[in-house]
C-alpha cells in the first residue's frame, strides 16, 4: 500500500497527463462524420507511432558491442518508423482525395 | 545547460491534439494530418539530438539512422503503392508494426534493468496482442487467412487472458527472467485467438480497437521513460480509438461485446440462414442496359463487391454514360459500405465521382420511392430488409438503405451466396428484384458496352 502511494506521489504529473489525455481524446473525436472514420483511424494510427521515440532511446543507449540488443533496437526503430511514415503518408493520400472531391 | 527537448515534446503533444481535431472535419483534415506529422518530426529530431540521460547523449547513430532510413523508405513506398481498395489491410499492417515496436522496446528494456515498472510488462503484453491481432486482421482482409472458430473458444480466450494476467503479476513479484518469453508467447497467441473468429463485416471495428491498444502500449513506453509526448500521443490515440470503435459499432447498431463475441461473423451464422431461399429472377445484361437507359432516376448502391472488384472506375464511366443520356444518377452510401466506415467515399473519390452525387443514408432513403431503378453493386447486408422487419435476424435494428421502396431493383452479385453477415437476404427474392450475376467490374463493363449500342 505504501509503495503504491509513493509511486502515485512520484508520478503525480504523469497520472494527471493520462487522465486529461483520456478526456481530451474523447472530446477531440466527439462527433466525427462516418465519412471520415477511415482516414481518422489511419491518422490516429500514425500518431501512436510516437512509440518510436522509445525505440530510439533504447537503441541509443545500448552497448555498442551488445549485438543482440542492437539488433532488437534496430528492428524496433525500423518498425516504428514504418508505422509513423507509412501511417501519415497513407492518411495524406486518402485525404487528398477528399479535398479533390470537394472542388470537383 | 538548458535543453530545448521539453519544448520539442510540448510542441509534439500540441500538434497531435490540434491535428487530430482538424482531422475530424473534412475541410481541414488534410492539413491536420500534416500538422501532426510535423509535430512528430520535431519530437523525433529532438530525441535524436537533445536527449540526455545523466548528462550522456545517445550513441549508435549509425544503427539508428539505418533503422530510420530503412523504415522510412519502406513506409513511403508501401503507402504510395497500396491500392485504395487495400487501404484497410495497410492500416492494420502499420498498426501491427507499432505494436511490435512497443513490444520490442519492453523486451529490451527488461533485459537492461530488470523489472523497473509494471508498465514494461503492460507494454509488452498489449503491444504483442496488438501486433499478433493486427497481423491476423491483415491476413484476413487480404484473403490469406480464413475465419476460424472452435467450440469453447471464448472460454479458452478468457482462460488464456487470466493466465497472462496471473503470470504478469507473478513476474512483477518474483522476477523470473525466463518467464518474460513465456508471457510474450502467450500474448502473441492471445492476439491471434482474439481476432481469428471475428467475421468480415466486423473487421474495421477490430482494427480500430487494436489501434487503440497500440496507443495504450505506446503510452506504457511513456511511463517507462517519463516521456510526456509518448504519453499524450499514446493515450490520445487510445481514447480516441476507443470512441471511434464505439461510433462504428453504433453505425451498425451493435454493441462492442457483440462484435467481440462474434455473434454474426463466422461462428454464429446458424440462426440466420433458416429463412431459406425462394425463387429469384435473373435479368440479362441487355435487358438491364435497356432498363437503365430509359430510366429517369437511377440510384447506385455500391458495396463490398464493388470494392473487391476495383469497379469504381467502371462505375463512374457508367454514371457518365447514363447522365449523357439524360438519366439522373446518384449514389446511396451506407455508413459502413465498403470495407471500413467511409471507405466507399474514398473509393468513389478516387474514381473522380463528383461529391454532390453521393447521398448519405437518410437522404437516399427519402429518395428511393421516386427512384426508377436501383443498381446494387455487391452490397448485401446494408440493403437487407430483415434489419427492419425480422426481430430474430442478427442484424435486426441496423439502419439500412431501403432500396425496396424503388420501382425496380437490380442486384449485381457473384452468386446467391449470402454476404458477410452470413444471412439470407429476402430482398433478392422479391418480385421487383432482378439478379445480375457476375464480377462487378466485368458486369459494369459489359453494361457500358451494351448501353453504347442502344445509342
Amino acid at each position: 500500500m505504501e509503495s503504491l502511494l509513493t509511486w502515485i506521489g512520484d508520478n503525480q504529473q504523469m497520472i494527471y497527463i493520462v487522465l486529461l489525455s483520456i478526456f481530451l481524446g474523447v472530446e477531440v473525436i466527439g462527433r466525427v462524420p462516418s465519412v471520415l472514420h477511415t482516414p481518422l483511424m489511419s491518422g490516429a494510427n500514425a500518431i501512436h507511432g510516437v512509440v518510436i521515440i522509445g525505440a530510439i532511446i533504447v537503441m541509443g543507449e545500448a552497448d555498442p558491442d551488445n549485438y543482440s540488443a542492437l539488433l532488437l533496437g534496430f528492428f524496433a526503430v525500423l518498425l516504428g518508423t514504418l508505422n509513423v511514415v507509412g501511417g501519415f503518408v497513407v492518411t495524406d493520400r486518402m485525404l487528398e482525395m477528399f479535398k479533390h472531391k470537394k472542388k470537383g | 545547460m538548458v535543453s530545448l527537448l521539453p519544448l520539442c515534446y510540448i510542441l509534439g503533444s500540441v500538434t497531435f491534439i490540434v491535428g487530430l481535431k482538424m482531422m475530424s472535419h473534412p475541410s481541414t483534415a488534410r492539413r491536420g494530418n500534416l500538422v501532426a506529422a510535423s509535430g512528430m518530426a520535431v519530437a523525433i529530431a529532438g530525441t535524436l539530438f537533445l536527449y540526455r540521460d545523466g548528462g550522456k547523449g545517445l550513441h549508435n547513430f549509425g544503427w539508428i539512422a539505418s533503422g530510420l532510413l530503412a523504415g522510412g523508405v519502406l513506409g513511403v513506398v508501401a503507402a504510395r503503392k497500396v491500392r485504395m481498395t487495400a487501404m484497410p489491410e495497410m492500416v492494420s499492417l502499420f498498426n501491427g508494426m507499432g505494436g511490435a515496436c512497443a513490444a520490442l522496446i519492453s523486451l529490451s528494456e527488461f533485459r537492461h534493468e530488470g523489472m523497473a515498472a509494471p508498465f514494461t510488462l503492460a507494454g509488452l503484453v498489449i503491444g504483442s496482442v496488438s501486433f499478433a491481432g493486427s497481423m491476423v486482421a491483415w491476413g484476413k482482409l487480404n484473403g490469406s487467412v480464413r475465419d476460424f472458430a472452435f467450440r469453447g473458444q471464448h472460454f479458452v480466450n478468457i482462460l488464456l487472458f487470466l493466465v497472462l494476467l496471473g503470470a504478469s503479476i507473478y513476474m512483477g513479484i518474483a522476477q523470473v527472467p525466463l518467464l518474460i518469453y513465456g508471457i510474450t508467447a502467450g500474448a502473441l497467441v492471445y492476439g491471434v485467438l482474439f481476432v481469428l473468429p471475428i467475421g468480415g463485416a466486423d473487421m474495421p471495428v477490430v482494427i480500430s480497437l487494436l489501434n487503440s491498444f497500440t496507443g495504450v502500449a505506446a503510452a506504457c513506453g511513456g511511463f517507462l521513460y517519463h516521456n510526456p509526448v509518448m504519453l499524450t500521443g499514446g493515450i490520445l490515440v487510445g481514447s480516441a480509438g476507443t470512441i471511434l470503435t464505439i461510433l462504428m459499432c453504433k453505425a451498425m447498431n451493435r454493441s462492442l461485446l457483440n462484435v467481440l463475441i462474434g455473434s454474426f461473423g463466422g461462428s454464429g451464422s446458424g440462426s440466420g440462414g433458416a429463412g431459406g431461399a425462394g425463387t429469384y429472377r435473373e435479368i440479362s445484361l441487355s435487358d438491364a442496359a435497356v432498363v437503365l437507359t430509359y430510366a429517369r432516376e437511377v440510384m447506385v448502391v455500391p458495396g463490398y463487391g464493388l470494392a473487391v472488384a476495383q469497379a469504381q472506375h467502371a462505375c463512374h464511366e457508367l454514371e457518365r454514360l447514363l447522365s449523357a443520356k439524360g438519366v439522373n444518377v446518384q449514389y446511396a452510401i451506407h455508413p459502413v459500405a465498403g470495407r471500413m466506415p467511409g471507405h466507399m467515399n474514398v473509393l468513389l473519390a478516387e474514381a473522380d465521382v463528383s461529391y454532390d452525387r453521393l447521398l448519405e443514408m437518410e437522404a437516399a432513403n427519402d429518395l428511393f420511392s421516386h427512384t426508377d431503378v436501383v443498381l446494387v453493386l455487391g452490397a448485401n447486408d446494408v440493403v437487407n430488409p430483415a434489419a427492419k422487419v425480422d426481430p430474430s435476424s442478427p442484424i435486426y435494428g441496423m439502419p439500412i438503405l431501403e432500396v425496396e421502396k424503388a420501382k425496380l431493383v437490380i442486384v449485381n452479385k457473384r452468386s446467391m451466396k449470402p454476404g458477410y453477415a452470413g444471412i439470407e437476404n429476402q430482398l433478392f427474392f422479391q418480385p421487383k428484384t432482378s439478379m445480375l450475376f457476375g464480377d462487378a467490374k466485368g458486369v459494369l463493363q459489359q453494361l457500358i458496352a451494351e448501353i453504347k449500342t442502344i445509342g
